[in-house]
Formats: structure tokens, C-alpha cells, sequence
């Protein structure tokens, strides 16, 4: 059947890194062979070569190169709209390649909503001096003035001309350009280039603000696309891992003969690493289970989940960053007419993939291969070469599609595993991960703590605003793999951990006349390899920061008696903030009144609002929710969205970013916690870590997109997801009378609240 | 031992651990790609396939218990030449993002479609509960479900 083989056949290609002939999906598989039959040719893979970017082949068909990575929402969509448009070529003839070392430079791969915003700026740059240097060649060959030239679907013509004209194809006659760009010397999120061109006006957008769809969507649908975890390497290795079961507690003895009745299984360490691998997948399944490992004992490293915010108010700070300080803060709380104070708890939640992660690496004397599902190919390449000691530029990195992702998830430390495991048996190995290796052990979502102070005087005006944040930072291992300390391979062989720290302030424009917003880390739980080291999930804390000052925003109105729409107004100044908040009231007919509604009876309804800002992209939110009293059961039934993030490339595209986005916060506003006890992660599978079901699905989600085609696009991959968790909150509080102040917000805490209201 | 089935109408033949899962031997011994290895616990539905019309875990499911059976994948309900109504309203409604999930929600609405052709949202609710989308596509998942039954608003 359609198994995806990779021969063992390899070629060296002109740039040195070894090239392992691979299966792998169409785009990526034909621009391979491309770059490789022209490689006597093309420019070196830099940024500062047009070459890089665009390829434009004979038969006038477009690859675009984009060194990020999609992760389903459809990025490279938008990528091709905005190519297309530069280069005047139908949306149909461009096909974009997506992070992949050999083809596409290092623009920092899946990361922080930044792929329209960053790197399809550097896209659309490259794409129009592309088109600039055709047309200046059409010019030459036509004898034609430049400005008399009109380029319709690749083909340049000068108007009333029929017979001048000349094709994109036939002008770049199976050449690369050869044409040189700015470029700011920076790689990832950062790489900036341009050319001469000047990109297109938005008023003269044909492409770029209408809804394509994904090409990749119906090849999922039947069943046909080729996921990392389909991924094959002729004579390879399927390998699992076997981890701790107490955190920080390595490996003492290893019982080989445990595993000998499993067909050539066998175990595979280094150091506290410790993998089975084997001919036949089951039998490596198998193998991992029967195992017998005696292991250090157990050291407590963990506070219990239920003291678990206390030893975040205890723990000694490491680091602490006021970057919001406006006026007296301190000297006006002490004479304000009233001080309203309320604290926050967010929980540790895990990435919990669709799929556990996977990787397949074949390292070799002379290069390497790697398959990786870790938005950040380019950086998984270089935190391999350094595990395993060969220069990164030997080794071929391809992202190919996983089982999910939504930040540093698991897929990381599969990389590097299955890099080390290659080199240890010298041959090509699949390593996938079982449930509990990807829900126990990925990098969580920090957990934190949040206060609110805010003084009022007598009329009841806020005249000091306070807001403080504690908690693990979000980057106790730093959001790429690029240096093996930051992944559980590198910590199990003896790199030492070392994050960033790292967090975050609310994202909102008030105008409080005395304000202060800042925070504070406290070290990670242990020293070593652990399973409650905190990383970036979607919208790295934004849903943990927001949650918390959109609730406190909130509390503020009710103390008040304003109706939290009107309140939110009247400290709000930038026309922007503004119209996305009355956007998203109007939609969701929004009635002026102060909450709470307080219903009488055994379902209580009611509405709620928030609003925040992510990097230039402004989202409101009103949620409807129900509250059944007997059960405590919340249904985050509606949904209204208003979002601006400038320039809308595709609409439609868009609104199913947002919806995705809606459902998953409200999953971790009301589902989400990761469990454990003094000694280990006991969320290890679904039943232990539930996320939202279709039963708990809104009926409806309404959105209302604000296009602002004179304003830089922004991201759309994350800012929703921080908006949702405060606007269910507050619809519970509206629905309910009461506040509830700790995510999730599940039945058995609504209905603890309820009985003591 | 050697286990005979049927897959998407060929007959197949596993020589296996009886123990071994379904899956496996769709994936490893037969080559299939689309049944996903999700959680082994029976508890997201992305490896699911129809045994004999019946929507089934196949990551649980012992190969020794099918002999026999016929066997449906998600790329044998459908192709592009001749889709399923399902694969159809997918397509024409986005559904999938990163896709990991889809034969759960797919293979489990398409036999749940057979029997009541003509369902209330509660009703579809109620037959998808229990299987896992982390991507958060429900949305479009009940619109694509309705779509196909032609009961879309």
C-alpha cells in the first residue's frame, strides 16, 4: 500500500549537507530534486540572495521558500497570497516549501504569531524584486519603457501590444536570479530583507484579502498525507523511550534480560537516557513495557498540586521586571476613598498533543537526517549537531507535518532523542513517543499567581491601578531546541538546565493615571531533566496574565456599578482599542447595565467581556454562558470576536484561526490542569488530563473581523486564545453573583463557590 | 500467527503477536498511513476504523480478534474520485487543522450518519462525545457533520 519507503540511496548536494532521497511530501520533494539538478548554480541558501526566497521555474510556476513551519491554520496560505500578489502570478502556480534546512533560511520557524507579520514581510519584499528584475528584463527584450509594462498571470504585455509580450518562464529561461538583498543580518523571527522593489499598495490588492483554502486539507481528509509519524527510512530503527517515574530520579540498574523474549529488542543508554529499540514497532512498544529498571529513590522535588500556589507565593524570587510604572502607585493606594484587592491562580497545563511526538533521524559518518514535527526545524538541526557532536550544516532538517504542537510541545525532545539514538546504533531510527511520555513530559504552561490592587476615590474613579504578577517563567527551557540544555536529551546526558527568565505584564491600553504592572519568577521545581519544567504554549502566559487582568477589570466595574463595557471605554483612548470593543458589543448586542444578573434558577445565563491587545493585534470578547446550578456545570455557550490585526490576507482563513483559537482557551479555562504529587506528573493520558469535549462545545461562535488594509499586518495564530479565559469568567460571575478566581473553572469549584455565596 | 482480513476491500494477511493491536498491523504490517497512533488507551479515536461497519479503537482492538472481519479505513470510505459525504463536507467546511484527529471524528459520524441520517445537534453531540480534537475544530466539525446529513441551517 502507500507506504512513504526513503531509499538509503543519498547524493551529495553542492551545499554540503548530505541529502538523504526522501518521500516526503510533494512540494518539499520536487524543490529538492530542483535545487539538486541546478545546484551548480543556485546562489548559497543566505538571505541576502533573492535565490533563497523565489524560484521561478520554465513552465512559470512560483516555490516560494518560508523558513517557518504550519501548524493546520493555514499560514502558508497566506504566505502564497501575499507571493502571488507581489509577482503578479495566479494564487494556483505558487507552491510554498516550508521549513526545511536545505531550501529554506532560518525565520525562526512556527513562533509567536509571527508569520505573516515577520516573515511573509520578507516574502512579499522578495517577491516583488522578483517581479521588479522580470519586468526590467521584459523591458530589455521587448525594447519597451518599464513603466509601459503590465505583468496579467506572469505574462508581461504592454498594453494595446498583443503580440509584445513575454512569460515569466521564458524571461527567467531556467536560470536563478542571481540578484542580491538587504538583509539585517539577523536569522529567526528577526530576518529582515528587501530589494529595490517596491511592494504593491493595498489598494491595488487583487490576491491578498480574499479566502483561499488549504490544498493540504483534502489530502488529510483521505486519509493520504504523509505525517512525520509516517515517515520511513529504509532499515531503520523503531525506538521508544523508557523515563523516570519519579522526577529526578535517573536510572540505577537496567535488566536487559527483561526484554530478551521480545524479537530483537534491546536497550539503548546514555547516561540517564534510556530507549529499547527494534525491528518491529510493537516489539519496541512492547519492549518499553516490560523493562525492568531499578531506579534512584524517590527525593519529594514537587510540592503537592493542592499546595501548589502556596509554595508560588513562598518561593524565593530569581527575577523580577516592573517595566509599567506610571505616577504614585504606592502614595495613592494610601489615600484612595477605597481599595479594591483580588488574587488570581493559573495551573500548570500541558500541550497535550493530538499525538504523542515523533521523530526520525539517521546519522552517519559523513551527515545526518532528520524529520522533525518541532515548529522550529533550523534550530532542532543545531541543538542535534550539537548533541551529537557534527557540525549542524551536515544535517538535513525537514519539518513535515505532526500530531500537534501549539508551541515547545514535545516534538523538541523527540528531535534530539532520535538524533542521539541514531548515532548510538548507528542506524536510522523512528523514535514516537507513548501518551504518558507526551502529556507527563512535555514543557508545561507556567503556573502563577496574580494581584490586583486598584484604589478608587469617592466618585468612583480608578486613580491607582497595581497589578503583579508570580510565577514560573515561561521559558525554564528556552522555546527552541537549538542548544541541548533546553531539551530532555541534553538534560539526561548530562547538559544542566539553564532557562531564561521570563514573563509577562497585561496587554491593554488604560489609562489610569497612577499604574504599575510588573512580576516576579521563582526558580523551576528541579535542578535536573523534570517534567514540570514550564515552557511556551499557545500565547506564551497570555491566557494566564489575561484571565487575571481581565477579571480584576471586571471586579473593578462591578465595585463601581458600571456596566464593564462602559467602564472599559472610559479609560481606554486609542481609537483602535476602541472600535474593537464597541465592534464586538454591537455585534453581540451587548446591553449597558452592571453585572452581576444573578439568575434565580436551576440554569443561570449570563455575559461577559474582555478585551486585550497582543503585539498589534486588538481582540474583544463577549462569552454567553450557562451555570447549572445543581451540578456547577459551566457551558461557554456564545461567543462574539472582534479582531484587528491590520491587514486581512484571507478572511476566511482567518476566521477559523480565531474559532480554533476560542475552543482550545476555553478548554484550558475549563478543563485544563495538569496533575501530579510530590514525586511525579500523574496526568499521563486523556481520562487525567480531559480537555474540552463536543459536548461542551459553543453553539455558536460570531466573528467580526476588522480589516485595516493601511496598517502592517499583525499575527492572528494567538491573540484570541488570551481574550477568552476573563470573558467566561466574567460571564460567571454576571451569570452567578459569584467570582471565581481559580482556572479551571470546574464544576466541583463553581459549585463550591455557589454554596458559599 | 497469521491473521486473514479485509482492508478497504483487499484481503490481508498478518503474521503477529495475536496480542498485537489492530493498528499495528495496518500500520506497520500493511503499510496504512491514516489510522493514527494517538494515545493507545482507547481515550482520542484517532486510530479509528470500521470492523465489520462498527466505528472501533484500533489501538486496543487485538489483531488475533479480527480475523475474518472487514475492515474500514478512512482512506477506503472515500476517495477524492468518489468521496464519502463527510469527506466532502471536510473539505467545503476547513475542517481539519492539524489533522492528527480526523479518522476518529470521521469514521464515528459516518457510521453514526448511517443509522440516523437525519440527527439534532444534541444528537450528534451525544455520538462524537468522548473522542479528542486539540486543535479545537468543533465548531467546524458540527457544521461538516450537519453539512453531510443536509441539515445545515
Amino acid at each position: 500500500m502507500n507506504s512513504p519507503i526513503i531509499s538509503r540511496r543519498e547524493f551529495l548536494q553542492a551545499g554540503g549537507a548530505l541529502v538523504i532521497s526522501v518521500a516526503i511530501p510533494g512540494a518539499v520533494a520536487t524543490a529538492l530534486s530542483q535545487s539538486a539538478a541546478g545546484a551548480a548554480g543556485k546562489p548559497p541558501l543566505l538571505p541576502d540572495q533573492l535565490d533563497s526566497w523565489i524560484a521561478v521555474l520554465p513552465d512559470g510556476s512560483v516555490t516560494a521558500f518560508y523558513g517557518k513551519t504550519d501548524m493546520g491554520q493555514g499560514i502558508d496560505v497566506a504566505i502564497g497570497q501575499m507571493v502571488a500578489e507581489e509577482l503578479d502570478v495566479a494564487f494556483e502556480k505558487v507552491t510554498v516549501v516550508l521549513g526545511d534546512t536545505a531550501l529554506t533560511c532560518n525565520q525562526g520557524g512556527a513562533s509567536g504569531s509571527t508569520g505573516i507579520q515577520f516573515a511573509g514581510i520578507a516574502l512579499r519584499n522578495a517577491a516583488a524584486e522578483a517581479r521588479r528584475i522580470l519586468v526590467e528584463r521584459a523591458a530589455e527584450r521587448l525594447k519597451v519603457p518599464v513603466d509601459m509594462l503590465v505583468v496579467d498571470n506572469g505574462v508581461v504585455n504592454v498594453p494595446g501590444y498583443a503580440l509584445q509580450r513575454a512569460s515569466y518562464g521564458q524571461l527567467i529561461g531556467g536560470q536563478f536570479f542571481q540578484s542580491k538583498l538587504e538583509w539585517n543580518k539577523r536569522y529567526g523571527n528577526p530576518l529582515a530583507i528587501k530589494g529595490k522593489a517596491t511592494p504593491k499598495k493595498p489598494s491595488e490588492y487583487k490576491v491578498v484579502g480574499k479566502s483561499y483554502r488549504q490544498a493540504i486539507v483534502t489530502e488529510k481528509v483521505f486519509g493520504k498525507l504523509q505525517y512525520v509519524t509516517d515517515m520511513q527510512i529504509d532499515g531503520m530503527l523503531h525506538a521508544r523511550v523508557v523515563r523516570p517515574p519519579n522526577a529526578g530520579c535517573g536510572p540505577q540498574t537496567v535488566d536487559e534480560s527483561s526484554i530478551e523474549h521480545i524479537p530483537g529488542a534491546r536497550v539503548v543508554r546514555e547516561k540517564e537516557l534510556i530507549a529499547v529499540v527494534a525491528e518491529r514497532e510493537w516489539d519496541a512498544v512492547r519492549a518499553a513495557e516490560a523493562l525492568k529498571v531499578t531506579w534512584a529513590p524517590a527525593c519529594q522535588p514537587f510540592p503537592t498540586a493542592e499546595t501548589l500556589h502556596a509554595h508560588i507565593r513562598q518561593a524565593k524570587v530569581i527575577g523580577s521586571e516592573t517595566p509599567i510604572k506610571k505616577g504614585d502607585v504606592d502614595a495613592v493606594l494610601k489615600t484612595a476613598h477605597r481599595v479594591i484587592e483580588a488574587e488570581y491562580e493559573w495551573p500548570l497545563q500541558s500541550h497535550a498533543s493530538m499525538g504523542p511526538a515523533c521523530a526520525v533521524a539517521d546519522v552517519r559518518a559523513d551527515g545526518a537526517r532528520l524529520l522533525t514535527g518541532s515548529q522550529k526545524p533550523h534550530y532542532a538541526r543545531n541543538g542535534m549537531g550539537k548533541l551529537i557532536g557534527m557540525d549542524p550544516e551536515k544535517i538535513h532538517s525537514s519539518w513535515i507535518p505532526g500530531p500537534g504542537s501549539y508551541g515547545r510541545n514535545d516534538a523538541g525532545d523527540a528531535a534530539l532523542d532520535a538524533g542521539l539514538l541514531s548515532k548510538l546504533t548507528g542506524r536510522p531510527v523512528r523514535l514516537q513517543y507513548m501518551r504518558q511520555d507526551g502529556t507527563a513530559w512535555d514543557p508545561k504552561g507556567p503556573a502563577a499567581v496574580y494581584r490586583g490592587r486598584a484604589g478608587l476615590d469617592a466618585q468612583g474613579n480608578v486613580i491607582a491601578y497595581d497589578f503583579f504578577a508570580r510565577g514560573f517563567s515561561r521559558q525554564d527551557v528556552v522555546q527552541t531546541e537549538n542548544e541541548p540544555k533546553d531539551t530532555l536529551a541534553g538534560q539526561m546526558t548530562g547538559y544542566a538546565p539553564k532557562g531564561n527568565i521570563i514573563f509577562q505584564t497585561p496587554s491593554e491600553k488604560y489609562e489610569f493615571a497612577n499604574k504599575r504592572c510588573g512580576w516576579e519568577c521563582i526558580a523551576p521545581l528541579l535542578d535536573r531533566a523534570s517534567p514540570l519544567r514550564t515552557g511556551h504554549l499557545r500565547d506564551p502566559l497570555g491566557a494566564e496574565t489575561h484571565f487575571a487582568s481581565e477579571s480584576f477589570i471586571d471586579e473593578l466595574a462591578h465595585a463601581v456599578g458600571a456596566d464593564p463595557v462602559a467602564f472599559r471605554l472610559k479609560y481606554l483612548n486609542d481609537p483602535r482599542h476602541i472600535a474593537v470593543i464597541k465592534a464586538a458589543a454591537e455585534k453581540a448586542r451587548w446591553s449597558s447595565r452592571p453585572n452581576p444578573n444573578r439568575g434565580k434558577g436551576g440554569v443561570m445565563t449570563g455575559r461577559g467581556f474582555s478585551y486585550t491587545e497582543r503585539n498589534g493585534t486588538i481582540v474583544a470578547v463577549v462569552a454567553e454562558v450557562e451555570v447549572d446550578r445543581a451540578s456547577g456545570r459551566v457551558w461557554a455557550k456564545r461567543f462574539t470576536v472582534a479582531h484587528d490585526c491590520g491587514l486581512i490576507i484571507n478572511p476566511e482563513g482567518l476566521e477559523i484561526v480565531i474559532e480554533g483559537n476560542v475552543v482550545q482557551a476555553t478548554s484550558r479555562t475549563l478543563f485544563e490542569e495538569v496533575q501530579f504529587n510530590r514525586d511525579q506528573v500523574t496526568s499521563v493520558d486523556w481520562a487525567t488530563y480531559p480537555i474540552l469535549d463536543i459536548g461542551d462545545a459553543p453553539e455558536k461562535i460570531d466573528i467580526v473581523l476588522i480589516n485595516r488594509p493601511d496598517i502592517a499586518p499583525t499575527g492572528g495564530g494567538e491573540p484570541s486564545t488570551r481574550t477568552v479565559p476573563a470573558a467566561i469568567a466574567n460571564a460567571i460571575f454576571d451569570a452567578t453573583g459569584v467570582r471565581l478566581r481559580k482556572v479551571p473553572l470546574t464544576p466541583q469549584r463553581m459549585k463550591e463557590a455557589l454554596a458559599r455565596a | 500467527m497469521k491473521y486473514n482480513f479485509a482492508v478497504d476491500g483487499k484481503s490481508a494477511t498478518v503474521d503477529a503477536d495475536p496480542a498485537m493491536p489492530l493498528l499495528y498491523a495496518l500500520r506497520s504490517d500493511l503499510g496504512l498511513i491514516n489510522p493514527k497512533f494517538g494515545c493507545g488507551r482507547a481515550q482520542c479515536g484517532a486510530c479509528t476504523v470500521h470492523v465489520d461497519g462498527v466505528p472501533t479503537r484500533s489501538c486496543v482492538m487485538p489483531v488475533s480478534a479480527v480475523a475474518g472481519k472487514k475492515i474500514t479505513t478512512l482512506a477506503g470510505l472515500g476517495t477524492p474520485e468518489k468521496p464519502h459525504p463527510l469527506q466532502t463536507a471536510y473539505i467545503e467546511e476547513q475542517v481539519p487543522q492539524c489533522g492528527y484527529c480526523i479518522s476518529g471524528w470521521i469514521m464515528t459520524a459516518a457510521a453514526f450518519l448511517r443509522d440516523n441520517p437525519k440527527p439534532t445537534d444534541a444528537e450528534i453531540r451525544g455520538a462524537l462525545a468522548g473522542l479528542k480534537c486539540r486543535c479545537g475544530t468543533h465548531m467546524a466539525i458540527m457544521r461538516a457533520v450537519k453539512r453531510a446529513a443536509g441539515t445545515a441551517a
